[in-house]
C-alpha cells in the first residue's frame, strides 16, 4: 500500500505539474489578436495588475454577479487557500513558523470549506438555471472536494491518524524514500482523492485557475489608440500587400 | 410584424422561469450562394462540412487566445446565466450566456480535449452533427456580441468571442448569415452599407444642404471627397437618411461649421460600420477597415473623426489602429503603420468620436448653445453596448459615459438616470446588435429589447422622461421600430447630435 500510494503520488505530481505547464504555455503561445478588454478597462499595466488581483483575491466580477455565489464560492476558495497552506506542516521540517502560526485557521478552514462547497451544490441542485447548465462532472467534482473535505475532518476532529507517521511518509517521499504509510481507511481515501484531482486538473474545468490570468478581456490594458498592437499572423497580412 | 407582442414587464429584478426550446428554429434567413461567394465563402453546405468545420475550430483556437481559454475556463457558476436580454426576453434557456458557450464547449470537449474524447457522457461533450450545426446557425444567431456577460464573468468568459469563432465556422462551411454577408458585399462594392452609390449620396447630401438652409438660413455643407480637408468623418450610412440618424448628421455638421472646421465624408469610405465584427471574420474585419485608411490617405486628411455607431466605434477605437493603423504609437519600422500616422496630428486622438469632437470644443467654450431649445426633453441615456464595454472616450475609463452626458447636461437642462443596474456598463443591447438588425428576427427583437423597455418604462413613469438618447444607428433604428409595440412613441429615441443640432447657436461667428 505504502508503495502504491507513492507511485500515485509522484504520478499524480507529475501530471499536475507537466500537464500543468503545457496548458500554461499552450494559452502563453496562443496570440490575441485584437484589443478586447471589457471596458471601462486601466489604461496602465499597473491598472491591469490592480485589476486582476481583484479578481483573484476578491472575485470583484462574481460580486457583481450574483451575492449567494459570490458568498459560497469565495467561502469555499479561501477556505481551501487556508486549508492547503496548512497542510506545508506535512512537507516540511522544522515547521515554517507562519505555517505553524496559521493552523488552527486552517483546521475551522476545513469546515467553511466544507460549508462553501455544499452551499455551491445545493445552488446546482435546486436552483433551475444552474441544473440545466451542469453536467454530471459538475456534480462530480463537487462531490470529491466534499469527501476530501469530509474525510480530512473526519481525521482532525473523530477518528484522529497517525499524523507523525504520515509526515515521516510524505518527508521521506521528497527525498525519494518510500516508507510506511499508516494503513487507515480515511486516510487513504483522504489521499487517494486528493491526488485524483492533481492528476485531473489540467485536464478539466480546474483550468480556470490559469485561465483567468490569460484572459484577454481582464488581463489587456485599455491602450489601443496610443500604441499599435498586432500579434504575428496579422501582421503577415499586411507584408502580403 | 403585427402578430408579434410585446411580453408583459416583469416586477423587476425577477428572474424568469425556463422555457426550453421556446426560441428553437427561430434563427435569420441563410445567405445564398451569391453572397456566400461574393465574400469567399462556399455558396452552401459543402460535403465534407464536419471535418471542415473541425479543422477550422482547430484553426480558431490557434489564432485566438481569448477562444482557447474561454473553452477551457468555464466552471458553469451560472454568473452570466441570468443577464442575457435575450435570455430575460425570450427565457429559452439555450440564450443563457453559458448554455449558449457550451453548444461550441460541448464540441469542443468532444474532439478537442481528453475528457471528451474518452468520457464525453461526463463533461457534457458530444458529436458535431447536423443538428448541431443548424443549433448552432440558430442560437449563434441569437447572441448581438454585446458582451454583458463577459462584466460579470469571473474570468471575463466573452460571449461575444465565441459567438464570432461560431458565426465564422458556420461561414466557412457554407452557412452563411444572409443579412450580414448580403451587406458585407454591399460595402465592398459601392461603399456603403445601404448600397447608396456616389451619385446618390452626393444627391442626398446637396438636398440635406437646402434643408438645413431652409432651416437655418446658414450655408451649412455637408462635403463629399474634398482633399485636404482637416477631418475625415466616418458615419454609418444610415445617419445619411434614416430617421432619426440624419438628425445627428446636421448635428455633426452644425458643430463643425461652428468651430470652422473643415471636414469630408468619403464616397469611398462612405460606411463607419464593420459587419466583419459581427460575423466574426478577421480578413473581411481588415478588409472593411483598410478602405478608411485608404480613404484617409488619398484626401490626406489630419484627423479622422467617427459618427454616432456603437460598433463602428469599437472597431475604430479598439481595432483600427491593429486592423489599418489609424491610431499612433506605431514601432519606427512599421511602415504600414506610419505611412498614416505620419499624416495624422497627432494633438488629437486618433481616431476621435465625435462626442469627444464636441466635448473638446464645449469644454474651450468654442460652442454656444441655448438649452431652452431642448426643454421639451425629459431626456435619458441608453449607452449602447459596444461604446460601454468595448471603447473609451477620453483619457479616463468610463469616459464613454462621462462625455456624452456632460454634452447632453451642456445642450439640455432635463436629464436624468434610468436604473444603475442597466446603464453604463451593465447596459442592456438594445436587441439588435450583433448583425441581427433584420426583419427576419423582429420576434427576437422584440423580445430582446424587453429588459431595455422595462427600466425606460420605469423612467417614464416616474420621471416623465420622453427622450432617450443613443450614439448607436443600429440602436436608433432597433428602438424606432420595435418601441411602438412596446407602446412608445417611435421618436422617443435620438441622438446625442441632435440635441445637440437642436440647442447650438450659430451666429456669424
Amino acid at each position: 500500500m505504502s508503495v502504491l500510494f507513492a507511485i500515485l503520488f509522484y504520478l499524480a505530481t507529475l501530471l499536475f505539474v507537466v500537464g500543468l505547464l503545457s496548458r500554461i504555455s499552450l494559452y502563453a503561445r496562443t496570440p490575441a489578436p485584437l484589443k478586447i478588454p471589457t471596458t471601462p478597462a486601466p489604461t496602465t499595466k499597473t491598472g491591469v495588475v490592480f485589476r486582476l488581483t481583484r479578481e483573484v483575491v476578491f472575485f470583484e466580477s462574481l460580486f457583481k454577479a450574483n451575492l449567494w455565489t459570490w458568498a459560497m464560492g469565495w467561502l469555499f476558495h479561501a477556505s481551501l487557500l487556508l486549508v492547503t497552506l496548512r497542510h506545508l506542516r506535512y512537507f516540511t521540517d522544522p515547521v515554517w513558523g507562519w505555517v505553524a502560526f496559521i493552523q488552527p485557521f486552517g483546521i475551522y478552514a476545513g469546515i467553511t470549506m466544507l460549508l462553501g462547497l455544499c452551499g455551491l451544490w445545493v445552488r446546482r441542485l435546486f436552483v433551475e438555471r444552474i441544473r440545466y447548465i451542469s453536467t454530471p462532472s459538475d456534480h462530480l467534482w463537487l462531490v470529491l472536494l466534499i469527501v476530501i473535505a469530509v474525510s480530512g475532518l473526519l481525521m482532525q476532529f473523530v477518528s484522529h491518524t497517525d499524523v507523525v507517521g504520515v509526515k515521516t511518509y510524505f518527508l521521506g517521499l521528497l527525498s525519494f524514500d518510500i516508507g510506511t504509510l499508516p494503513a487507515d481507511g480515511l486516510l487513504l481515501l483522504h489521499l487517494f482523492l486528493v491526488f485524483a484531482l492533481l492528476a485531473l486538473f489540467p485536464l478539466s474545468k480546474l483550468l480556470h485557475a490559469p485561465g483567468v490570468f490569460f484572459s484577454p478581456t481582464r488581463n489587456q490594458t485599455d491602450n489601443p489608440r496610443e500604441h499599435r498592437h498586432l500579434s504575428a499572423w496579422a501582421g503577415k497580412l499586411e507584408s502580403e500587400k | 410584424m403585427a402578430d408579434i407582442t410585446a411580453p408583459a414587464y416583469r416586477t423587476i429584478p425577477i428572474i424568469p422561469a425556463l422555457k426550453p426550446g421556446a426560441m428553437e428554429g427561430k434563427g435569420p434567413f441563410i445567405a445564398n450562394d451569391k453572397h456566400q461567394e461574393a465574400l469567399g465563402f462556399p455558396g452552401q453546405l459543402v460535403d465534407d462540412w464536419h471535418d471542415k468545420a473541425i479543422a477550422k475550430m482547430g484553426d480558431l483556437l490557434g489564432k485566438f487566445r481569448s477562444l482557447r481559454v474561454y473553452m477551457d475556463a468555464c466552471v458553469h457558476c451560472g454568473a452570466c446565466s441570468d443577464k442575457c436580454h435575450y435570455f430575460i426576453g425570450t427565457q429559452d434557456p439555450k440564450n443563457m450566456p453559458v448554455a449558449r458557450q457550451d453548444l461550441m464547449r460541448s464540441i469542443y470537449r468532444r474532439y478537442f480535449t481528453f475528457a471528451g474524447k474518452y468520457f464525453p457522457w461526463l463533461v457534457g461533450a458530444r458529436d458535431l452533427t447536423r443538428e448541431v450545426l443548424d443549433e448552432w446557425y440558430n442560437y449563434y444567431h441569437q447572441c448581438s456580441e454585446c458582451r454583458r456577460c463577459s462584466v460579470f464573468c469571473p474570468y471575463g468568459i466573452d460571449t461575444a468571442e465565441i459567438t464570432m469563432a461560431a458565426r465564422e465556422v458556420l461561414a466557412s462551411v457554407g452557412l452563411g448569415q444572409k443579412y450580414s454577408n448580403e451587406i458585407i458585399a454591399k460595402v465592398h462594392k459601392i461603399g456603403n452599407n445601404l448600397g447608396l452609390p456616389e451619385p446618390a449620396l452626393v444627391d442626398t447630401l446637396e438636398g440635406l444642404e437646402e434643408d438645413v438652409k431652409e432651416d437655418t438660413g446658414l450655408d451649412i455643407k455637408f462635403p463629399v471627397d474634398v482633399k485636404g480637408a482637416e477631418v475625415l468623418l466616418i458615419t454609418p450610412s444610415a445617419d445619411f437618411f434614416a430617421e432619426p440618424h440624419i438628425d445627428g448628421l446636421i448635428g455633426y455638421a452644425k458643430v463643425f461649421h461652428a468651430s470652422g472646421t473643415s471636414w469630408t465624408l468619403s464616397s469611398m469610405a462612405s460606411e463607419g460600420a464593420n459587419f466583419g465584427m459581427f460575423i466574426g471574420n478577421y480578413e473581411q474585419l481588415r478588409k472593411i477597415a483598410l478602405r478608411i485608411r485608404e480613404a484617409a490617405l488619398e484626401l490626406g486628411v489630419k484627423r479622422i473623426v467617427v459618427g454616432e455607431c456603437g460598433h463602428a466605434w469599437r472597431v475604430a477605437y479598439s481595432f483600427w489602429n491593429t486592423l489599418s493603423g489609424v491610431g499612433d504609437g506605431a514601432d519606427e519600422t512599421d511602415r504600414f503603420a506610419q505611412m498614416l500616422q505620419k499624416q495624422l496630428d497627432h494633438r488629437y486622438k486618433q481616431p476621435t468620436h465625435i462626442c469627444e469632437f464636441t466635448w473638446d470644443l464645449i469644454q474651450r467654450d468654442a460652442l454656444k448653445f441655448d438649452k431652452s431649445k431642448n426643454d421639451q426633453f425629459v431626456i435619458t441615456m441608453h449607452d449602447s453596448c459596444n461604446v460601454a464595454r468595448g471603447s473609451r472616450m477620453g483619457d479616463l475609463p468610463g469616459g464613454q459615459f462621462e462625455i456624452p452626458r456632460n454634452i447632453i447636461k451642456a445642450v439640455a437642462n432635463n436629464f436624468v438616470e434610468m436604473d444603475p443596474n442597466t446603464t453604463h456598463e451593465r447596459t442592456f443591447c438594445c436587441g439588435g446588435g450583433g448583425g441581427l438588425l433584420t426583419d427576419d428576427l423582429m420576434e427576437l427583437r422584440v423580445k430582446g429589447a424587453l429588459p431595455r423597455m422595462e427600466v425606460l418604462n420605469q423612467a417614464v413613469e416616474e420621471h416623465g422622461v420622453n427622450y432617450m438618447a443613443a450614439i448607436c444607428a443600429i440602436c436608433k433604428t432597433q428602438f424606432s421600430k420595435i418601441m411602438p409595440v412596446y407602446g412608445f412613441d417611435r421618436r422617443m429615441v435620438g441622438g446625442v447630435h441632435q440635441l445637440v443640432s437642436n440647442a447650438i447657436i450659430l451666429g456669424d461667428k
